[in-house]
């Protein structure tokens, strides 16, 4: 027992079929009981991965999983049967990135919120669905008694995710997974779910990984950042440090590259180049072709992990040049 | 839902009435003249004239329809040419056998579909898949009438298991739940399922491995859902369009099994139906299409009303 509500060691998932990929290379995080962390990295880079591998959600025959995951002191991997179906849904939940397709078109919301709750507390229907009243009001639902016997087809996209979240916190998780769960919406109710999530994690002291391609939102919600890049965790640390004092040249382009203090008419700071195919396991640096600093070195083998903290880490070689040089 | 049910029976009478009249024409529109067939050669023009006369095939045709709906409304068809019956009996005994052979059809094809087209769904690109859309495709593909002769040849002739001809012992026309006449019903039965075993089974294929690949199956298992409670969630999906489907797979059964009823010379509405064409017997051929058009429209209404009850999405308003 570490005392740690998540624990992943050396994680690495596989896809096998007709192309190999490698989309989890050597992962290790942790995260604390009622912390929430930032999940950052764009698309492909193994973020939406990380969490079906935490919720076994992967298709069996079809993916490699090694490593290790402890969550709340369960092994994971080895779950099965009934013991997986009361890990998913009681211990953790999730909540996913497009909630009109996530829930089922022909059964109401209140339904599908009182489905889970049967299953888990064994409750009687009655019961359940007015955990699914409560929990429609907590995620401040006007009219819950009402939107109970909606279909999903019959709520806009802000209240669906309002009913995603509602089902998903509705057996009291210790551990939320969230999945772009603003991505697909417009930008004025995006703020409102961010907001709405982080309420809500304070009020059930739930631990949170929230994936994102979004800084602006990882800022918003987290209280630690884990950028992903590869298949595999670049730089870690709390969000101040991340965003204060980026270490990471792929941190650091991604926080150039965003809009907030563009100047009108300027070029946008990109970054070059598109992420590798993840064809074969990387044995360099993933970010090397991409990068403004890369050296012979970097090319050759794994960059050293440096830990200037606790519980804050880069996988660079340049990670204490940075510092040397401000 | 009962105000929409009262909106599509509503909806329905301007389509009958447009059957009606299509019922009516088409008829008008084929060649030969009816009387042809049961007067002398040698009748006078006078005598026909006569004949005419009494058929009513002397009128304009508008008169002619309204004097046909007229009767109809009142439950009569009029009466046969050849035999000079009331078309009313005849249509419907014989559509009453041609229900009965295509519900057993159904009762046999339908299960076997859903079965065969879920299990296809679920291991898709296996080989059970794979054996599933041969025998699917198979099945639609292979002449029914043609098999219907080698299950003849094979069942009736040669193992000499079951009858081959007509609805029960000695040709009789009534029929009762016994093995006398159960066993009257197995080969054509069993030879009209196979086409709509192959469409189900395509169908609900097609609709489980769409459906399994969505995302809220993903998230049914997200929230510790058991593959049982998966499936039930997939099949409430499915229900509806499979339902059309079956629907209309059985409206089919019911018109379009002359070909086996005049292999198994079963005595139902096709049956009927190519007597009265060959003899030109215009009453009864205006009979059995119209009451097998309206059993078709009569079906849609009942899949319509049960598709709006299974999928919310389906507008009630």
């Amino acid at each position: 027992m570490t005392g740690n509500l998540v624990d992943i060691r050396n994680l690495n998932v596989r896809f096998t079929g007709a192309r190999t990929v490698h989309a989890i290379n050597d992962l290790t995080l942790t995260l604390k009981q009622g912390e929430t962390l930032a999940l950052l990295g764009e698309s492909g880079s193994g973020k939406s991965v990380t969490l079906k591998t935490l919720l076994r959600l992967l298709p069996p025959k079809r993916t490699q999983i090694d490593g290790e995951i402890e969550v709340n002191g369960v092994d994971v991997l080895t779950l099965s049967g009934k013991k997986l179906q009361a890990y998913r849904g009681e211990e953790v939940s999730m909540v996913f990135q497009e909630p009109g397709l996530a829930l089922d078109p022909v059964y109401t919301v209140g339904d599908q919120i009182a489905e889970s709750v049967m299953r888990h507390k064994g409750v009687r229907k009655e019961e359940a669905l007015s955990t699914a009243l409560d929990m429609l009001r907590r995620v401040r639902i006007p009219s819950p008694e009402r939107r109970l016997r909606n279909y999903p087809h019959e709520l806009s996209g802000g209240m669906l995710q309002r009913v995603m979240i509602a089902l998903a916190l509705a057996c009291r998780p210790r551990l939320l997974l969230a999945d772009e769960p603003t991505t697909a919406l417009d930008a004025t109710v995006q703020i409102q779910i961010l907001l709405l999530l982080r309420d809500l994690q304070r009020e059930f002291g739930m631990g949170v990984i929230f994936v994102t391609h979004d800084i602006g939102v990882a800022v918003e919600v987290s209280e630690r950042i884990a950028v992903m890049y590869a298949g595999q965790i670049v730089e870690e640390g709390t969000t101040r440090e991340v965003i204060k004092d980026p270490r990471h040249p792929y941190t650091r382009g991604l926080l150039a590259a965003n809009l907030h203090d563009a100047a009108r008419g300027a070029r946008l700071n990109a970054i070059p180049g598109a992420p590798p195919s993840l064809d074969t396991r990387p044995d360099a640096c993933s970010f090397a072709p991409r990068c403004p600093l890369a050296e012979p070195a970097c090319r050759a083998a794994l960059p050293p992990v440096h830990v200037p903290s606790d519980r804050r880490r880069v996988a660079c070689i340049h990670a204490n040049a940075f510092v040397a040089a401000e | 839902m009962f105000s929409y049910f009262l909106r599509r029976v509503i909806l329905m009478l301007p389509v009958a009435f447009g059957v009606s009249v299509i019922c009516f024409l088409l008829v008008q529109i084929a060649p030969g003249d009816p009387l042809t067939a049961i007067m002398p050669v040698d009748a006078t023009a006078d005598e026909q004239a006569a004949m005419r006369a009494i058929y009513g095939l002397d009128k304009p045709l508008p008169v002619q329809y309204a004097i046909w709906i007229g009767n109809l409304a009142q439950g009569d068809m009029g009466k046969s040419i050849a035999t000079g019956r009331p078309v009313a009996g005849e249509v419907f005994g014989a559509v009453q056998n041609s229900l009965l052979l295509a519900a057993s059809a159904a009762v046999i094809a339908f299960p076997i579909g859903i079965f065969l087209g879920f299990l296809a769904g679920y291991f898709r690109d296996t080989l059970l898949d794979r054996a599933v859309t041969a025998i699917s495709i198979a099945g639609v593909s292979v002449p029914n009438y043609w098999l219907g002769i080698v299950l003849v040849i094979i069942f009736s002739v040669n193992l000499g298991w079951l009858p081959s001809m007509g609805a029960g012992p000695g040709g009789s026309q009534d029929w009762s739940w016994d093995w006398l006449h159960i066993r009257h019903l197995v080969l054509p039965a069993v030879t009209l399922a196979v086409v709509p075993i192959g469409i189900v089974a395509r169908t609900v294929r097609a609709l489980a491995g769409d459906l399994l690949t969505q995302d809220f199956v993903l998230a049914l298992y997200a929230k510790g859902m058991s593959r049982g409670d998966v499936l039930r969630h997939v099949a409430r999906n499915a229900a509806a369009t499979a339902l059309s489907v079956m629907g209309l797979q059985l409206g089919y059964l019911l018109g379009g099994s002359i070909l086996i009823e005049t292999v198994f010379n079963w005595p139902g509405s096709g049956f009927l139906l190519s007597n009265a064409i060959f003899q030109r017997d215009l009453p009864l051929l205006q009979g059995t299409i119209l009451v097998l058009a309206l059993f078709f429209v009569g079906m849609n209404l009942i899949v319509d009303v049960a598709q709006a009850a299974i999928d919310p999405r389906i507008k009630r308003s």
